[in-house]
């Protein structure tokens, strides 16, 4: 480096700084202190972590880390487990998403779902999207259901793709088309959060980049939490990276930082390969 | 720090650090040789160090590749990445350092019947000096000692105060005896590699600094500029 250069120092603290204030601008899901448990066996332990709006949060870690269980506890799927109970608070927008008077139901319209494995219903492409739709009454007519179909199927880059075969069953595309419908399924009710559970890794490399590509433009739309086991995925498509071990949130920063300068040695040792 | 859990990656970065503590210990063995000719006036000490030159060349080459080996398999991250990328920084410093070294040990006989030996004097003293910064910061990089180099870096204050003192030294025997213009000229040369060396040095020491804390040295360091006192 020439001493003679006149740029101001660049310190990492201050980039870091910097993104970090970026980062906090708007905090869309606030996570205190959430602990969930299975029976007796506590899954997560005290986990608070604020993710951002119009931002993507990446949760890493090694399996069993409770990474997904924390995933899952945003928008109540642990409900669906009988001997699960959460403790803590979980909000979106300040709303307490575990209040009494907040319908589960309306609540993963509000925060949609994309699963590692991509699970269409065994229904057309039209109606796969459709029926979310429908259930909500978000259409009153037919007219405006084919415009939200059509929206959401091209905002997740596959109308050019299926547009002529709509009343094709969705299990007859291809795993990185079912996935990409899936998604076209989740936002056509106009969730303002998506979650995805390793959304990619049960697709090829040019499947997983049409994905990645397709999250990254929804990212001016939404809030995005995805979990997933690639970490140079975390590292292309998140703004912030949160890293879980052994059910307790180890560290979280802006994604920069995580993947070249790590605060915590089990960060480093876990990203570089030394552990999990 | 723990293996890696493929342990050809640590095998490979240990490869590297390898290559890199070769390179270094070529080019000090270049630069004190390079100095040592120039003192005593050794021609043929010279001759063997332009003939070393190639070698570590040849080493910075082969550095590169399995840098970029390294990175196209195994995309290393956090303070991998940064010993990566920070091996490849030091390789070309060290290759410079080489050259300098080289271009040095060139101007042995340039500077043959230099007089007064003083001034030979004072270009082997802050030859020395250098040399000694050289090894302190190839320590500190092999300790990844981020004091030491650290240490390394505020110390080239004194590297450059020589040589503003060298060079008004060799101005001043111009002027007694412009016959000595030619030689003396060849000298300052010599002096103005050193001072590169030395730049060189601590250019590895913010390396080191960047590899061992993730951080950056500020770009201002104290620094006595020998254009501008003059």
């Amino acid at each position: 480096m020439s001493r003679m250069d006149p740029m101001p120092p660049l310190r990492m603290e201050t980039v870091v700084a910097a993104r970090t204030a970026a980062v906090k601008a708007d905090v869309k899901v606030k996570a205190e202190t959430v602990s969930v448990f299975y029976g007796d066996k506590q899954a997560l332990f005290d986990v608070s972590l604020d993710m951002p709006e119009k931002s993507v949060t990446a949760l890493i870690g090694p399996s069993g880390c409770g990474k997904s269980t924390f995933l899952r506890s945003i928008n109540r799927m642990n409900d669906t487990i009988p001997s699960c109970r959460v403790t803590g608070r979980i909000e979106i927008d300040g709303m307490d998403v575990n209040d009494k008077s907040v319908d589960p139901v309306v609540l993963r319209a509000q925060v949609g779902m994309v699963f590692q494995k991509p699970n269409p219903f065994p229904k057309s492409i039209f109606e796969n999207v459709a029926y979310g739709v429908r259930l909500h009454g978000l259409a009153t007519s037919r007219g405006q259901l084919n415009e939200i179909v059509e929206a959401s199927l091209r905002k997740a880059g596959l109308w050019d793709e299926v547009k002529d075969r709509l009343n094709a069953s969705g299990a007859s595309l291809s795993g990185g088309q079912q996935q990409r419908l899936v998604i076209a399924r989740a936002i056509a009710v106009n969730p303002e959060i998506i979650l995805m559970d390793e959304p990619c890794s049960a697709l090829d490399p040019i499947a997983t980049a049409k994905v990645e590509e397709l999250i990254d433009e929804l990212r001016s739309n939404y809030c995005i939490v995805i979990v997933t086991h690639s970490m140079a995925q975390a590292a292309r498509v998140s703004q912030q990276t949160a890293f879980f071990h052994l059910g307790k949130l180890v560290e979280a920063g802006p994604t920069e930082a995580i993947f070249t300068n790590p605060k915590d040695s089990r960060t480093q040792d876990y990203i570089t390969g030394r552990f999990g | 720090m723990t293996e890696h859990t493929v342990r050809s990656f640590s095998q490979d970065l240990e490869e590297l650090s390898g290559d890199l503590a070769r390179m270094g210990g070529l080019a000090e063995d270049m630069l004190s040789d390079a100095i040592q000719a120039i003192a005593s006036r050794d021609l043929a000490l010279a001759e063997t160090v332009v003939a070393r030159d190639p070698q570590i060349d040849q080493l910075q080459v082969e550095v590169e590749k399995k840098i970029l080996r390294l990175l196209a398999l195994r995309q290393p991250l956090a303070r991998d990445l940064r010993q990566t990328i920070s091996a490849l920084k030091i390789a070309t410093e060290l290759e410079r350092i080489g050259d300098l070294g080289k271009s040095i040990a060139k101007r042995v006989k340039l500077v043959d019947g230099i007089e007064p030996v003083n001034a030979l004097k004072g270009v082997a003293r802050m030859g020395r000096l250098v040399t000694a910064q050289l090894k302190r910061v190839l320590d500190a990089y092999t300790a990844q000692e981020t004091d030491a180099a650290n240490r390394v870096w505020v110390r080239d204050e004194e590297v450059d105060e020589h040589y503003q003192s060298l060079f008004r030294e060799v101005v001043t025997y111009m002027i007694e005896d412009p016959r000595t213009i030619s030689a003396c000229a060849h000298l300052l040369f010599v002096a103005k590699n050193l001072e590169r060396i030395g730049d060189h040095c601590t250019n590895i020491a913010e390396e080191i600094h960047f590899l061992v804390t993730g951080e950056q040295l500020p770009v201002e360091r104290p620094k006595v500029d020998a254009l501008n006192s003059n």
